[in-house]
């Protein structure tokens, strides 16, 4: 029986036509809606591509907004290899960054490169031990890690509200409660001749050593068989909990990466902005990139891509700032529900000889 | 009128009137929530859909002088926006968590979008009734100053009880919600009992919504949700799918949150964020003490996804 070998490319091609099929639908969706309203789709399609990829300055902004989400993404992307589903990143994000601020304040007579290399090394250490504690619950007590992530990330909240407005609450801080700025010196600046922070060079590594791990090493061969099966790969040896837990960990340590990366690298304290849900846009950034560590780059630019336009629509059209909200709605719902398309349209089906 | 001092007296007063106050939409979320998943599907857009019923609930009231149009317009929108979760599902493949955070999102993306205009006006709010007119303490006032959707609510959550326990359609729904299998064998239509769940679960929500803009803190602002809908999952497990338990659950949650400001009125003022913490750590814990590597959640229905 000779195998079709078209199989892997019809696959990659149905992964790539199916979702760009549904964000066209959304952009007709939007623009109807828009036109319902007595706009023009036509200019905001064309404003949302100036604001989002025209110029060097829109792409330093839909860089800099991707960035976060290509690191909470992973945090859902991970734990899902192993089957799990966890959708507390923002817990990790909101921990990853009150670490970076203290540790930053605490350091901050000490060698900026070493102060630097701490809040990252500390953020990520702090995000991974709290996915991992999800992971835990799940292997040691049974208890579903998605409800204890999204306690967790209460509880994190929680935590972050006690100190940024109590004992760590930098006095001169009024309107805003934060903590003591870590200093220039200490900020972590942005990529060589870019506007671009180093949050998006820290995720794109991360995304593709995370790629590399998951398909070319035994511990992802081994990870998968745990989120195929964990019944068979118990059975066969496999360290399941050791395996749960690190790829839990390995989440979260990208989760709290970005906190601490928005600490260090953005606003250079731990205050409320740091609330800004990425942990929430990360799950359905990892969904639409179908749980492909590399697939999330470029969904996280084009989610990034049209929060920057949203400026754009608002300065030149007047549209509350909230319009590029509604428009990844829609394309949200739209490109979740695409799932149910996969394998149903012949173009992609695979031959049988 | 002198104030009475009312000294440390000031907390469980201020905790009572604020459970009571802030208690209600964490009782329709919470009771919506119930419905869906004693279907068997999970719904974690209900925050969008609470946001979306507090801008809906706010224009219409504005715009008609009725604030109980605004409830039912706050109840058609979440409605139609739990439609779109439960339809969604149906779909093969696709999954209820994912399509909840989209929902979530695009709710409140939505309602921000559309409630622009509606930020500035002052709508007329549901009216209170005054309890405690029999006590000379105006705390005692204020605290017993009930909304009626409070009370309408401990009514729900009583009728559901009985309903889900007594009823034809409670039966159908438990048993679509605990085994699929079992509820297509007996003939009944698996997806269209959970759109409905879903969508009866949308209505609930979009209601509590309403009452964050009608009632308290009574206006419309991008801020006034502060996560209540993506709450109703942990108050749901709190309350072990049970409505009537949904309703002591969402009083603790909203005592939890009046907390805070309790302590702060007798000068207390650090340390309470942790205090808003402790109904997560206590559900927490109820999961870690009812769950064991062998057996999952008791009393969860047995489709639903966080369940296997």
């Amino acid at each position: 029986m000779a195998s079709d070998r078209s199989g892997p490319w019809r696959r990659a091609a149905e992964a790539l036509v199916i979702p760009i099929a549904a964000l066209a639908a959304a952009m007709v969706v939007f623009g109807l809606f828009m036109a319902a309203l007595g706009q023009n789709p036509l200019e905001i399609y064309a404003l949302i591509y100036k604001g989002a990829f025209a110029s060097a300055f829109s792409w330093q902004n839909t860089l800099s907004r991707a960035a976060p989400l290509v690191l909470t993404a992973l945090c859902v992307a991970l734990p899902a290899q192993a089957g799990l589903m966890v959708i507390g990143g923002e817990g990790a994000v909101v921990l990853g960054g009150l670490i970076a601020a203290i540790v930053g304040h605490l350091l901050s007579g000490a060698a900026p490169t070493g102060v630097k290399v701490a809040m990252v090394l500390a953020g990520m250490a702090i995000g991974g031990i709290w996915i991992a504690l999800a992971g835990a619950l799940r292997q040691y007590r049974g208890v579903n890690e998605t409800i204890s992530s999204l306690l967790l990330t209460y509880v994190a909240v929680a935590l972050f509200n006690h100190f940024v407005e109590g004992p760590l609450r930098d006095p001169s801080s009024l309107n805003k409660p934060s903590t003591t700025y870590i200093g220039d010196v200490n900020m972590i600046g942005s990529l060589p001749g870019l506007d671009i922070h180093w949050g998006l060079a820290f995720g794109i590594g991360f995304c593709v050593a995370m790629h590399v791990l998951v398909r070319y090493t035994t511990y992802g061969f081994a990870l998968r068989i745990v989120g195929g099966n964990p019944r068979a790969a118990r059975l066969a040896g496999l360290p399941v909990t050791r395996l749960v837990l690190t790829v839990c960990g390995l989440g979260g340590a990208a989760a709290g990466l970005a906190g601490a990366v928005e600490v260090a690298a953005v606003h250079g304290s731990a205050n409320a902005s740091l609330i800004a849900g990425y942990g929430y846009a990360g799950i359905v950034v990892a969904f639409i990139a179908r749980q492909n560590p590399l697939a999330i780059v470029p969904v996280a630019v084009l989610v990034g891509g049209l929060s920057a336009s949203g400026g754009m629509l608002q300065r030149r059209l007047d549209l509350p700032d909230a319009t590029v909200l509604v428009l990844q709605g829609i394309a949200f719902m739209l490109i979740l529900g695409s799932e149910a398309l996969y394998g149903r349209l012949k173009l992609f089906r695979a031959r049988v000889a | 009128m002198t104030v009475v001092e009312l000294g440390w007296w000031g907390v469980p007063i201020g905790v009572l009137g604020g459970a009571i106050r802030i208690s209600t939409p964490f009782l329709f979320v919470s009771l919506g929530e119930c419905i869906t998943e004693r279907s068997g599907r999970i719904n974690l857009g209900l925050e969008g859909i609470l946001v979306m019923g507090a801008m809906s609930g706010y224009a219409v009231s504005y715009t008609s002088d009725n604030p109980w149009l605004g409830v039912l317009a706050a109840g058609g929108a979440g409605l139609l926006l739990g439609l779109l979760h439960g339809l969604a599902c149906n779909l093969p493949r696709v999954n209820d968590i994912a399509v909840g955070i989209g929902l979530m999102l695009f709710g409140t993306g939505l309602a921000f979008f559309l409630g622009k205009p509606y930020v500035q006006p002052k709508a007329p709010t549901l009216p209170g009734i005054p309890l405690g007119a029999w006590s000379d303490s105006p705390q005692i006032r204020a605290a017993l100053q009930v909304n009626p959707l409070f009370l309408i609510g401990l009514a729900l959550a009583v009728g559901l009880g009985w309903a889900l326990r007594n009823t034809r359609w409670g039966l159908v729904v438990r048993i679509v919600g605990d085994s699929s299998d079992a509820a297509r064998a007996m003939g009944y239509a698996v997806a269209r009992v959970r759109t409905l769940s879903t969508a009866l679960g949308g209505f609930l929500a979009g209601i509590g919504g309403s009452f964050l803009s009608l009632y308290y803190p009574g206006s419309w602002s991008e801020g006034l949700s502060s996560g209540q809908g993506l709450m109703a999952v942990a108050l749901v497990i709190f309350a072990r799918w049970n409505p009537i338990r949904c309703f002591y659950a969402a009083l603790l949650f909203g005592g939890a949150g009046a907390l805070g400001p309790a302590l702060q009125s007798v000068g207390v003022t650090s340390g309470y964020y942790l205090f808003n913490a402790a109904p997560y750590i206590v559900t927490l814990g109820i999961m870690i003490a009812t769950c064991s590597p062998r057996r999952t959640l008791a009393g969860a229905p047995g489709e639903l996804s966080i369940n296997r």
